[in-house]
């Protein structure tokens, strides 16, 4: 039996992430590439160990190699503990039979066990699939001195996108009067921010009576919430106010990402109070050669730069050639740009290769079509042959062998 | 010879008083060197990367920041549970006060050494900066039957004070050992990187001990020369031996020629250091750098030309940075100047400075001061 732990963390990094395309291919969408030199999953990975919460259940279904590679034994979290640390939890096969996650509550359900074995009063469950930095610890006080069943971080999003979350109504005390999920006419602009915390004797019971429900799709936010609100459970929002994003979709991973140039937008990531942690490759510095003009930008180590950088991220060991420019872009680990390409508002991923003089994106003022401009993804391990053009949106992947 | 059947041993003390602006508080290993690395970690990562899985460092003095940056072993894979890093700080008898020859420092560690169950050790400072295949060097030393191996580069010779120099019969057994000789020329010089069986090392120990001997170039290396079989193994390429803070200063900016910088950070053999989860390097809207290797966590919005940014530096608005090395967390303020300058760590250069060495002898600004 391992020892007593007040709150442990599971973490929902299952997802595909169909909306990032050729981007989650290969890999799950906590996996994906952020800020150059991080993976989406260092966020809360970060927060929980910042917070003080150092056992860690990580569930993975789809694509989980690089995100098992990834983690490893936690050690660059901190995390290979003696007592609790990280641990990958795949779906696995039981006297009954073997079952896939259903759903994210059925994810949970499948690891009661798990989580008994620390038989903690608490348990944050957090989607692994936003950037943010927040202390679960404050948030967990919060929900001891309301006394609350489930407590749900939330924040404000603009109108216009709120349709896309899962939203709430809140009574005076903050309280939660009413749910709405991904509603069409949104009432309300407070939004779910996909981390919860639970006592786990309320959310153990309603899993286990959420699995005998055959009409349940075995969801937080469809199924479980609700049915604790129902019940009348003590529900209540934790009001957050720093920066959130939700990186599901290209635009949004891609603004998420420029972000960080932006000194308005608050989220320090050198704040050394608050470090967000990551697996490092080992790299050389960076070099930035006499004919590099390189501005207003982010560079990791190992990353040559001879040409062209404007407003854009390198991640680690990318090559920017001689007379190439890149602009507006964001391009992850191992990625080689050609002499003389091209490359605007565009996502490069992984160990792709742009040929000489190809172009890749287009600025918005460029395009002959408003209205069917986007940025253009070129997935990884993908060759762009010398003089090629990926027009705005476009989405390049590698073919399957 | 596989590097599971051998010990490495570093000597992160020696040759400290050649740069003692940069050893003032800190050993030659711990010495900081392109932009995010410490002097000890390329003999490390060599030895590592030949298979090595057990690694003594002899410390001396100053080696607090030797600890902090060696930790476990972990970032070279060497925080085991058989063999791994060890620190092997002096015992504090009565002669501890020595004179930091090899021979007393190999004397402190005679236990290490015998307990080990490794056939061969390999013997290295670390104040000579190359990146090369140790397994080549130690199939070099079995293919010609070698009782001692030394690494050797062609050049001018550094100007430490036991510099050894040799000359080879056909072969490439070395013929003769000179001591800090007179010389001018190019000579062949060791770069202290020394691979012999254990038994030898014991057999020469206990013989400098029963012998009064004192010297570890002079008569150990020396005086066996036609009494062992020693071979020269040439280091091409990018090897840079310290020898004053200029060689210091010259040895960081050869790496701002690419090809130096390739054949020292071979990816096929990296060289590994301390991971400190720094975010990658921040450029700002007006900033201009022109040749330069620069590390993660560095905010640039002035102007930088031809030089050597370590982790976490910050280069404010209109600054100009040539030809100098900044060291890590360094803050260079609006507005200032510097020219040939190594400015040690946590340094502060407030704003409208104007700080300029010679183009071969930089000034130095030492650790935390603030000008």
């Amino acid at each position: 039996m391992a020892r007593k732990m007040e709150c442990i963390a599971m973490l929902l990094a299952g997802g595909q992430g169909s909306r990032l395309g050729v981007l989650t291919k290969n890999i799950a969408k906590p996996a994906v590439p952020y800020g150059g030199k991080y993976r989406i999953i260092d966020f809360p990975l970060s927060n929980c160990v910042n917070s003080g919460i150092s056992t860690v259940g990580i569930l993975t279904q789809y694509q989980p190699l690089e995100l098992n590679d990834y983690i490893g034994n936690g050690q660059a979290w901190d995390l290979d503990r003696e007592n609790g640390g990280v641990h990958m939890l795949s779906p696995y096969q039981q006297i009954k039979g073997m079952e896939w996650y259903k759903g994210t509550a059925n994810a949970i359900y499948q690891n009661i066990n798990f989580i008994d074995r620390y038989n903690p009063d608490y348990v944050a469950v957090l989607s692994g699939d936003h950037i943010y930095k927040m202390d679960y610890n404050k948030m967990l006080d919060y929900h001891k001195r309301n006394n609350a069943a489930c407590t749900i971080a939330m924040l404000e999003v603009p109108w216009e996108e709120a349709s896309r979350f899962g939203l709430m109504v809140l009574n005076d005390d903050n309280s939660i009067a009413k749910f709405e999920e991904k509603p069409k006419n949104p009432s309300s602009n407070k939004a779910s921010m996909g981390v919860y915390i639970f006592t786990w004797s309320k959310l153990r019971q309603y899993l286990i009576d959420d699995e005998n429900n055959p009409d349940s799709s075995n969801d937080f936010g469809h199924d479980v919430i609700p049915a604790m609100h129902e019940a009348g459970e003590r529900m209540f929002a934790y009001l957050f106010d720093g920066y959130w994003k939700d990186v599901g979709t290209i635009d949004s991973l891609w603004e998420a990402n420029l972000d960080l140039l932006n000194p308005k937008v608050d989220l320090d990531l050198s704040d050394s109070s608050w470090k967000i942690y990551s697996r490092t490759p080992i790299a050389p510095p960076q070099y930035v050669s006499a004919s590099a003009d390189l501005q207003n930008s982010m560079v990791a180590e190992g990353s040559q730069v001879y040409g062209e950088v404007d407003y854009s991220i390198l991640f680690q060991n990318v090559t920017v050639s001689k007379n190439a420019k890149v602009r507006y872009s964001i391009v992850m680990p191992g990625a080689y740009i050609g002499e003389g390409a091209d490359v605007e508002y565009a996502i490069i991923a992984e160990n792709a290769v742009i040929g000489k003089g190809a172009r890749v994106g287009l600025r918005p003022e460029d395009a002959s079509n408003r209205e069917a401009w986007g940025i253009a993804v070129v997935g990884a391990d993908v060759e762009i042959p010398a003089g090629a053009a990926v027009s705005p949106k476009e989405m390049i992947g590698k073919e399957d062998k | 010879m596989t590097g599971k059947n051998i010990v490495g041993i570093i000597f992160s003390n020696a040759y400290d008083e050649c740069i003692p602006e940069l050893t003032g508080l800190r050993t030659m290993g711990s010495v900081p060197f392109a932009c995010r690395y410490r002097l000890i970690d390329f003999p490390l990562s060599n030895m590592v990367n030949a298979g090595i899985e057990k690694v003594g460092v002899i410390t001396k003095a100053n080696y607090q920041s030797l600890m902090d940056h060696v930790g476990t072993g972990k970032p070279w894979d060497l925080s085991r549970k058989t063999g791994g890093l060890f620190l092997l700080p002096p015992f504090s008898t009565a002669d501890a006060s020595s004179n930091g020859d090899k021979i007393e420092a190999l004397k402190g560690i005679k236990d290490f050494i015998s307990r080990s169950q490794e056939e061969y050790i390999l013997l290295s400072d670390s104040n000579s900066i190359f990146n090369i295949d140790i397994e080549k060097l130690t199939d070099f030393h079995t293919e010609n039957g070698a009782d001692i191996t030394i690494a050797y580069k062609r050049g001018i010779l550094p100007k430490l004070g036991d510099a050894v120099t040799f000359e080879f019969s056909e072969g490439g057994r070395i013929s003769s050992a000179a001591v800090s000789p007179v010389a001018e020329n190019e000579v062949n010089y060791s770069l202290n990187l020394i691979l012999m069986k254990k038994s030898l090392l014991e057999r020469l120990m206990n013989e400098a001990v029963s012998l009064n001997y004192h010297d570890f170039e002079s008569d150990i290396i020396q005086r066996n020369v036609s009494k062992l079989n020693m071979f020269g193994y040439e280091v091409k390429g990018y090897a840079e031996t310290i020898d004053s803070i200029q060689s210091y200063f010259k040895a960081n900016m050869e790496l701002l020629d690419t090809e130096n910088c390739s054949q020292l950070f071979n990816p096929e053999r990296p060289v590994y250091t301390k991971i400190k989860d720094d975010i990658p390097a921040t450029y700002g809207l007006v900033s201009s750098v022109k040749n330069c290797l620069i590390a993660n966590g560095c905010i640039i919005e002035g102007e930088v030309e031809n030089s050597i940014i370590f982790r976490g530096v910050r280069i404010g608005k209109g600054a100009v940075v040539k030809n100098s090395i900044i060291m890590q967390e360094s803050f260079v303020a609006a507005g200032t100047t510097l020219n040939n300058a190594i400015v040690d760590k946590n340094a502060v250069i407030t704003p409208n400075k104007f700080l300029s060495g010679a183009e071969n002898y930089p000034i130095y600004v030492g650790k935390g001061i603030v000008i």
